[in-house]
This record gives structure tokens, sequence and C-alpha cells, in this order.
């Protein structure tokens, strides 16, 4: 399958390099990344290893030093707006107003997004029946639980009917039962809608369980790319968090299960 | 050009909201220029303030300045708070015209200001104020622009700071002194000479004095004008600005 249709997001070299007072930091060091539509895409690698920052380049938050990238088949330098409008974007920090309540902040995505008043609300009222936020319309956004907050931060992002989802951390902080269900809504999203997901984690058995193809990072580099079944088989190694150690000589700095 | 006007549209109409959600904001930002109206403006009331007319007619457009400049320069606060949590990087990713999560915000907080303003007017009326209503209008004109270009530049620097305690300092640091020397409370007609030359350094002289003419029913003289224009050319120079460093913003992280 892989090449036959141009992928939905394709990364050359990506790089970027912050000029602090101590000097360059090399964050990401030439990145290459590739995902066709309807995949998810795992971005795995200890925390400090350049995965935010990659997210936040192909979001179009952060200019890159180097390289390029097609994301959502538009060029991200050249037309970024284009880019805008065709991707969903959940920061780790979510970026909820938290006296906002939910089904505000459901139309008012819909209204940034340029839809009509009117569409914006029939918008907001299918992703609140599709993402279970239904009873939680009027409460401010600082009264949901951890679980519902990332939903309602994954709504906001799919306001659009984006082809490519980024999902920064979306499980960190949450507890198990509220993981489990998390990975479901990203099967399901991926499923009805065809979205490619990009999303970094460094938890073991969550890129394990959810990602199709799994790119390692370490210290900004790819190290690794593969399945999470080849990446173990390569390694010869009997779980994923053995291969990662086969391959940084480290273990992630959290643990892999919960 | 549409699309603009259409997106800071939207954003006022979400500040809006937020604002008439958080009533405490509203009322605390309105209580300092309350307090001197009610327990210093009663102190001057038989003094000479050598402005020509009563001393509610001078104190009254200090008092509103005041208020401008407070209210606006401490807008950013609320916009360090929504970018920490990642609220304008949330923005940031829609088709949303850059420049609409700056200039809607702003928008709102004139809107504010300005009805806070007519609220303080209303209430000096009953303590004693007599102005021609024309030129309470007008002040109110004065009052607008103040606020936005303060609320810009707020903006601007709440955008480009670390932490909270470096924009409280930045910003409370620049606002007394441009309070007692822009002569808000005490008019300049007051100041020794050396004072009286610093204090036209100070761009929000100029709209005081220009204010307390009006409120003498004075429309069109030097002192309006020349208000006016650095009024004016103060909004400009900040929507420069507070643009500009919006922009910056979004190129580090």
């Amino acid at each position: 399958m892989r090449g036959m249709t141009p992928p939905v997001l394709d990364v050359h070299g990506l790089s970027r390099t912050f000029r602090l007072r101590s000097g360059p930091v090399h964050a990401v060091r030439g990145i290459d990344l590739a995902a066709e539509r309807g995949e998810i895409l795992g971005v795995l690698g200890p925390n400090g290893a350049g995965k935010t920052t990659t997210v936040r380049m192909l979001a179009t938050l952060l200019p890159p030093s180097g390289g390029r990238a097609v994301v959502a088949s538009h060029d991200l330098l050249a037309d970024p707006g284009a880019v805008r409008a065709r991707i969903g974007y959940v920061a780790q920090s979510g970026g909820l107003d938290p006296n906002c309540p939910v089904g505000e902040e459901l139309v008012t995505q819909g209204r940034m997004h340029r839809l009509s008043r009117a569409a914006s609300r029939v918008r907001a009222a299918e992703l609140a029946a599709d993402l279970d936020l239904e009873d939680l319309l009027e409460r401010p956004t600082a009264a949901l639980s951890g679980g519902q907050r990332r939903r309602l931060e994954i709504a906001l992002g799919l306001v659009n009917h984006p082809e490519v989802l980024f999902l920064d951390e979306p499980t960190t902080g949450l507890d198990p039962g509220s993981r489990a269900d998390l990975w479901d809504l990203v099967r399901r999203v991926r499923h009805d809608h065809g979205t490619t997901v990009l999303l970094t984690t460094h938890y073991l058995d969550e890129a394990d369980a959810l990602a199709d193809r799994l790119v390692v990072v370490d210290a900004g580099e790819v190290v690794a790319e593969g399945t999470p079944a080849g990446l173990k088989d390569r390694h010869g190694a009997a779980t994923l968090q053995d291969a990662f150690l086969a391959i940084t000589g480290r273990a992630t700095d959290t643990p892999a299960t919960v | 050009m549409n699309r603009l006007l259409a997106d800071t549209g939207v954003i006022f109409g979400r500040s809006m909201r937020q604002t008439l959600r958080s009533k405490t904001a509203l009322t605390f930002g309105m209580l300092q220029p309350l307090l001197f109206l009610a327990l210093m403006g009663p102190l001057l009331a038989k003094v000479d303030l050598r402005t020509g007319g009563s001393s509610w007619q001078a104190f009254v457009p200090g008092l509103l300045v005041q208020l401008s400049l407070l209210g606006g320069m401490f807008v950013g606060m609320g916009i360090l708070v929504e970018r920490h949590v990642g609220v304008i990087d949330r923005m940031r990713v829609t088709p949303l015209h850059p420049a609409a999560p700056l200039l809607g915000r702003t928008l709102r907080d004139v809107v504010q200001l300005v009805v806070q303003s007519a609220l303080l007017v209303l209430l000096g009326l009953a303590f004693g104020l007599r102005a021609p209503v024309a030129g309470v209008l007008l002040g109110f004109v004065f009052v607008g622009l103040l606020s936005a270009a303060l609320a810009l530049l707020s903006y601007g620097l709440a955008m480009n700071v670390k932490t909270t305690p470096e924009f409280a300092a930045i910003a409370n640091t620049t606002v007394l002194p441009m309070m007692l020397l822009a002569g808000l409370l005490l008019p300049m007609t007051l100041a020794p000479g050396w004072l009286d030359g610093v204090s036209r350094a100070v761009p929000f002289r100029y709209t005081v004095d220009a204010m307390r003419h009006l409120y003498l029913g004075e429309y069109a003289d030097t002192t309006v004008l020349t208000g006016l224009a650095v009024t004016v050319g103060l909004t400009v120079v900040a929507l420069w600005g507070g643009l500009a460093l919006f922009r910056r913003s979004g190129r580090t992280p």
C-alpha cells in the first residue's frame, strides 16, 4: 500500500535549533516522517527527545530551522494557512478556558474555523453527541474530570473534520480507565473518518496498543522506525520495552505499564 | 479585510462573554477610581485647581484617564493565563486571522472601559460634577482611544514575558510614575516649573488636559486638538507595536 497514494504527512530533514544565551540547543536534528491516510503514527521517545517541538512545527506554531514538510497534503512552509484549515492540534496543556462552558467552547471553535453561527452550533451538537459530552455542555471546563477534558479537547481538534490530528502526549496524567477510553476514541476517529493521527507518547504500552507504526526519537533524531511487532522482532525483544532499551540503551523515564 | 473584521468579531464575542461571566473582575477594575471619586473628590471640592471651572470638572477627567491607564495596562494578565494554558496556541492553529486574537480582545477592553467610565461619570454627577453633555461624550472618545492603546501594548508585553510576576513588575513600575507625572489626580497647573516640564514628556498629560477642557465646554482649542493628536498618535504607535509584539511571540516558543 505504501507509496501508492501521496502521503498525507511527508516530512524531510525537519530541524529546529533554539538560540539561547547559553548557546544553541538542537532540539530537533533532521527528522523524516511519513504517514498515509487513516494511519495512526506514534512518535515515541523520552521527555526532551524533541517530540513536542516536532509537533509544534508540524502544526504551524513554530517555524522550522530547516527541512520541509507536507502536512494534510499542503506545503507547511509555503501555505501554512491551508495546513491550519485541515489539521487538528491538541496540545499537552489542552488549551481550555477554565471558566468557559463546554458547549460554548465547541461553538466558538467552529466560529474560529469560519463556520457560520448556525453551522457551528450544528457541528458542536454533532461532536457533543459523538464524544459523549452532551450532559456536560453547561459545565465550565474547570469542573471536568481529566478524561472528560481530554474528550473535549479532542472534540475541539475535530471541529473542522481534519485530515491530520496531532495529539501531544494525550494520556499523560489520566487514570487507567480514562486512558483505555481515549485509546478507543482515537481508534474510532480513525475508523469513522479516515483521519490520520500523529500522537506523541513516552508510554510504551500506549505506543504498542495504539500505533500502526512507530517512529522512535531520541535527542532530536529518529533512531528507529517500524511497526510495534517489527521493532520487537528486529531486536529479538519480547516487549516494546526491551526493544526500546536495545535501540536507545535506556528505558523511557516512566513505567511502561500503569 | 472582511476576514479580519469577521474574525475580530468572533474573538470580541468570546472575550465579551468571558468578561460578563467574571463579575468580580468588572467590579474590582472599577473599585480604585470609585474610591478616589468618593474619598478624595470631596477633599478637593473647595480647592482651586487653577483649571477654570469646578474641581470636579478637573478631577473626574483625571479619574477616567486613570481608569483607562490602570485598566488597559493590566489586561495582559488575562492573556498571560490563556497563553500558559494553551488557548492562544489553539487559536493560532485555526485559519483565524493572526491579528484577530489581539484586536478582538482589545475591542472588548475598549467597550468595558468606556462603560465603566460612563458609570463613573454618573456617580460623579451625584457628587456634584456639572459638565456639558457634548464634552462628556467627546471625553469618552479619548477614553476609548487611550484604552485601546494601553491594552494593545499590555497584550504585546504579556505575550513576550516569561512569567506573570515579570509582567506585573514591568506594568506596575511603568504605571505609577506615568499616573503621577500626567497630573491625573491633581493637575499640573499646580506644579512647579520643572515638574510641569517633565510632565510634558508623558503623553497622557495631553489626553487629560484635553479632557479637562472638554468638560469646560471648550471643544476646539489648541489643548483639545493637541490632546487628540497625541492620543491618536499613541494609539497608532501602540497598534503597530502591539501587532509586532504579538507576531513576534508566535515565532518564539
